[in-house]
């Protein structure tokens, strides 16, 4: 009894909610919007499996030789830049891949591809590698030993282990030596409900951020609509990163 | 320990002793309470309230950041109510130049109490020490 009034008084709730954000977001007629629904969650409610966040990036659409995602993931994580391209971290790489028969190449962003089966998570010995109730795999680094073996796990070679001091780093990407550190799908934005640095920065618009659990979002209309693919699909790892013209 | 009301049995028992013992030593010297060294715990920015009472806060940051930081996350919950970060800006520490003190300086509001107490904070490692906007700028790239 008392549980059914909860839940009808939370489908109220949340009804007037849905109501708010209609008018927020700028209601030109029943169903139409100016701007989609605000996503961001209010502060206190944790990320939830209603949403899977996910990428979509139109590698035909990526031009050769910019690198502003990269530049501008590097500012918004405030990564360090020692000259050392060995052991300097990298959250997004631009991978040029090259077709050997017809000689055409082309250039893509390769970051962590948020896998719905992380092999990084399985293979972590102190649950420090954990993917978020939505979708986003994180390194927890108080948890975080060092021991790379997420490194050696992840087949996108998406993770970095942080090899110097850090000084100046941004309140909201802790980040010191001797851990593990990888794309965080700038989890602090999207828990604002922002786009990603790199999404935000993308001059031609290749890369699309959004809920692909919500049918009505831009990046599950578009995956239904037009041909994508996985990187490495064959593995099993199902992730949140779609490539078009791969 | 100052601050500390709460000390039990054998503990609070030793740390008397100590105490006593301590005050016989400096008595020889004719020494006054105002040779006992005390942290310089320096002042919250003026007029901020802090999240919690100043006695429940000595005792118990820890808890409340330890706990805030798993909240944070692994379950992406963003309240500020007990954020490090939160703590940092109300309680910055500015230099002669006006720039806020980081976590190398004795005079850090976090420090300026772990080193009394010999507790070493781990935070710092990773978490800058430098309130919001004074931090994160010159390493970029």
């Amino acid at each position: 009894m008392s549980d059914d009034r909860t839940n009808s008084e939370t489908t109220r709730r949340d009804l007037l909610k849905v109501g708010a954000a209609a008018v927020a977001a700028g209601t030109l007629a029943p169903g139409i919007t100016l701007i989609a629904p605000a996503q961001a969650r209010a502060p206190h409610e944790a990320a939830s499996p209603k949403q899977r966040w996910g990428l979509l990036i139109d590698a035909t659409k990526c031009v050769e030789g910019c690198t502003k995602c990269v530049t501008a993931c590097n500012e918004e994580m405030g990564l360090p830049d020692h000259d050392r391209a060995a052991t300097d971290p990298q959250y997004i790489r631009i991978v040029t891949v090259r077709d050997p028969e017809t000689s055409h190449s082309k250039q893509l962003p390769v970051m962590c591809q948020h896998c719905e089966n992380p092999p990084c998570v399985d293979v972590c010995p102190t649950t420090a590698s954990f993917k978020r109730a939505d979708g986003i795999v994180l390194v927890d680094r108080h948890r975080c030993i060092g021991c790379r073996y997420c490194m050696m796990a992840c087949p996108y070679k998406a993770r970095s282990f942080a090899h110097e001091v850090s000084t100046d780093q941004k309140p909201h990407n802790p980040r010191g030596k001797g851990c593990v550190e990888s794309c965080t799908l700038c989890a602090h934005r999207v828990d604002a409900g922002r786009d990603p640095a790199c999404v935000e920065i993308c001059p031609t618009g290749a890369m699309l951020f959004g809920d692909l659990n919500d049918p009505d979002s831009a990046i599950s209309r578009k995956v239904k609509e037009v041909s994508t693919a996985t990187i490495r699909g064959d593995l099993g790892t199902k992730p949140g990163v779609r490539y078009v013209g791969l | 320990m100052p601050g500390t009301p709460y000390t039990r049995g054998l503990r609070g028992l030793l740390a008397a002793l100590a105490v006593t013992v301590l005050a016989l030593v400096a008595g020889a010297g004719a020494a006054t309470a105002a040779d006992v060294p005390f942290p310089m715990v320096p002042k919250a920015a003026a007029g901020t309230q802090c999240v919690e009472e100043p006695g429940f806060m000595r005792t118990n940051h820890m808890k409340l950041l330890t706990h805030q930081r798993d909240d944070t996350v692994r379950r992406g919950i963003r309240t500020t109510q007990h954020s490090l970060q939160g703590c940092i800006d109300c309680h910055a520490v500015n230099d002669a130049a006006g720039k806020a003190v980081s976590h190398e300086s004795s005079e850090h509001f976090c420090v300026a109490c772990h080193e009394y107490a010999a507790v070493q904070p781990d935070c710092f490692q990773c978490h800058t020490s430098l309130p919001s906007g004074q931090s994160g700028g010159q390493a970029a790239r």
